[in-house]
């Protein structure tokens, strides 16, 4: 479906995505994982038509996106990062109008408005002005842009970027329904969404491909180490961080064991595993062996930064590597929040 | 040609819900009325004056009064122009829309035509109202029709010209206020353009004062429809508008 051949693309004298080469199968749903200003717009920009590659091939659905645009945009379906909505028209009329652009026969022009509306939960606000619906609605109307035509291929830009956690939740839905009917690619800076809904990952940073893998692979590879955070106290007493730190260390299979935290008369401590060892069941019987009452257990979520680390080794994802992202971008610690607002559903995946 | 006209439909349709084409409209009925109003008073003034001292003046109706009326359109449209093109392009670019356009498979020269046959409709928009006060002066008195034909037509084709030199503008920014001013001057400039022959004469003060729009218009508006000026205008238009064309490719180029 996607065949990307040593793309390279230059603005000026900055290199923004630099000689990048993949292949996406069809039927497939790919996460571009990277974080911000690693490229993965810029890449998106090439496979819609919508920006010249400096050098290297890009072929979607058998199409060269120089030689045959057009044929490539009737066959791509496209959510930029910000949706590109008419606001001063009503979420009908707005449809109609891609739906014609899109080269949809007049016939099925009705039927497409409808079928894309349906799907993307818009039928309750149809005859609404875009200005005047919220900033989930407006994702989902730019959601239906995007599959109006039928396309084989969804490219969707930061398809959860900005929404508010129940809205990402139903945005991942709905893409993961759609993945029946198209190819998927869609990017992100949180780990947790490509683990939940991709097959398979590209991973990117500072313009070059860092990985390619399925996500199974990618999930074995963070799992080899075992890390959980774990909380408690001892009713009555208070605790003394070294003696407790001492009696943690006992627990088989232990790599590290951390201080966290004082968290109102609890205690937080963060614990890994050796390689391939689970940790959980005996960290939990020492802490309840001990008389403390444990308050709460669960996985630490990986940062991106963490994930290139063990990913790719320390070679390539040094620490400057994220300090040296373009102006206005956030920073690292951003993600780190992101992630953590994703906990819930990613300790789900993890457990699985 | 089917896309062209979705594109035109759709900017039509956005000049209309929003109030600046009520507001255009607005401003050119009533500065136009008190142009009209008061040229048509002072004609007639002039008229009985004249047959009061005994002169035996034969006044042309269309030399004197309708011609100097279409003159005035003309001047309101340089000011209203500017308005009508700015957010062609510009909005798209601010709010992102436009990538919409350049993903779908559509091709650049169909954008550029509909937007501009769009903003040429609101245009014919404005001399229809303008056609009003003509259609009362038709009633109480009896012009030669055919002169204000062609004129109109010069209205036509000398908005055509503008409005394609304003498309260009608005693709060059994404500022809205940069659109209007550039364009504006750029359309006195033009406007004007005969006026170096004030400075100097020989070959570049002609070709430059060729390029005139009032002194082409000037025929038209005298009932005078020559190939020359039809020529004129339809190649400044093909001009700005091929220029559009380029420079929205040249966004994927640039950006």
């Amino acid at each position: 479906m996607i065949d990307v051949q040593n793309l390279s693309k230059r603005y000026g004298g900055f290199t923004a995505v630099d000689d990048i080469s993949f292949h996406v199968e069809p039927g497939r749903i790919v996460g571009f994982l990277g974080p911000n200003g690693a490229g993965k717009t810029t890449t998106m920009r090439v496979l819609t038509c919508f920006l010249p590659p400096s050098r290297g091939s890009v072929r979607i659905a058998g199409h060269d996106v120089l030689d045959d645009a057009l044929a490539v945009k009737r066959a791509v379906g496209y959510l930029p990062e910000t949706p590109p909505l008419y606001t001063d028209m009503p979420v009908d009329a707005y449809l109609r109008f891609v739906g014609e652009i899109k080269g949809v026969p007049a016939k099925e022009l009705s039927g497409r408005v409808e079928y894309a509306m349906k799907r993307c939960a818009l039928l309750d606000v149809r005859g609404k002005l875009i200005a005047k619906l919220s900033k989930g609605y407006r994702q989902r109307v730019g959601l239906a842009q995007a599959l109006l035509h039928d396309p084989e291929l969804l490219i969707l830009d930061e398809p959860t970027s900005g929404l508010d956690p129940k809205q990402i939740l139903e945005t991942r839905d709905l893409i993961r329904e759609l993945s029946g009917d198209h190819t998927i690619i869609l990017s992100t800076h949180i780990l947790p969404e490509v683990e939940q809904i991709c097959q398979e990952v590209i991973i990117i940073n500072k313009g070059r491909l860092v990985a390619t893998d399925s996500v199974a692979n990618l999930r074995n590879r963070l799992r080899g180490v075992d890390a959980i955070s774990v909380e408690f106290f001892a009713d009555g007493t208070t605790l003394e961080t070294g003696a407790v730190e001492v009696e943690l260390a006992k627990i088989p299979g232990l790599a590290r064991v951390h201080f966290k935290e004082h968290r109102q008369g609890r205690l937080l401590f963060e614990l890994e595993a050796l390689p391939e060892r689970q940790i959980r069941a005996a960290a939990a019987s020492a802490i309840v062996g001990q008389g403390w009452q444990l308050y709460e257990m669960k996985s630490i979520a990986y940062s991106l930064e963490e994930v290139f680390l063990q990913v790719t080794g320390d070679a390539i994802a040094e620490g400057p590597d994220f300090d040296t992202g373009s102006p206005g971008d956030d920073p690292p610690g951003t993600m780190t929040e992101e992630e953590a607002s994703d906990t819930p559903p990613s300790q789900e995946a993890r457990e699985q | 040609m089917r896309n062209i006209l979705t594109i035109a439909a759709k900017e039509l349709r956005s000049y209309f819900v929003s109030p600046i084409a009520y507001i255009i409209l607005a401003v050119f009925a009533l500065v136009f009325g008190i142009f009209f109003t008061v040229s048509v008073e002072s004609f007639i003034r002039y008229v009985i004056a004249q047959g009061q001292m005994g002169g035996n003046v034969a006044l042309d109706l269309h030399e004197a009064l309708i011609s100097r009326l279409m003159g005035t359109i003309n001047t309101i449209g340089l000011f209203l122009v500017p308005m009508i093109t700015m957010r062609l392009f510009a909005e798209e670019k601010r709010t992102g829309t436009i990538e919409l356009l350049l993903t779908s498979p559509i091709r650049d020269y169909e954008i550029v035509l509909g937007k501009w046959l769009a903003a040429v409709a609101f245009y014919v928009a404005l001399l229809a109202v303008s056609s009003l006060n003509f259609a009362v002066l038709l009633y109480f008195s009896n012009p030669e029709w055919k002169p204000i034909l062609v004129a109109y037509l010069g209205l036509l084709l000398t908005g055509c010209a503008t409005l394609a030199l304003g498309t260009f503008v608005s693709t060059t920014t994404r500022n809205q206020i940069i659109a209007v001013a550039v364009t504006f001057f750029a359309c006195l400039a033009l406007w004007i353009a005969d006026a170096v022959t004030v400075f100097g004469s020989g070959g570049w003060a002609e070709v430059v004062g060729y390029l005139s729009l009032i002194s082409h218009f000037g025929e038209f508006s005298r009932g005078l429809l020559q190939a020359k000026d039809v020529v004129f205008f339809a190649t400044f238009t093909f001009f700005w508008l091929f220029l559009s064309v380029r420079s929205l490719e040249s966004l994927r180029w640039r950006s």
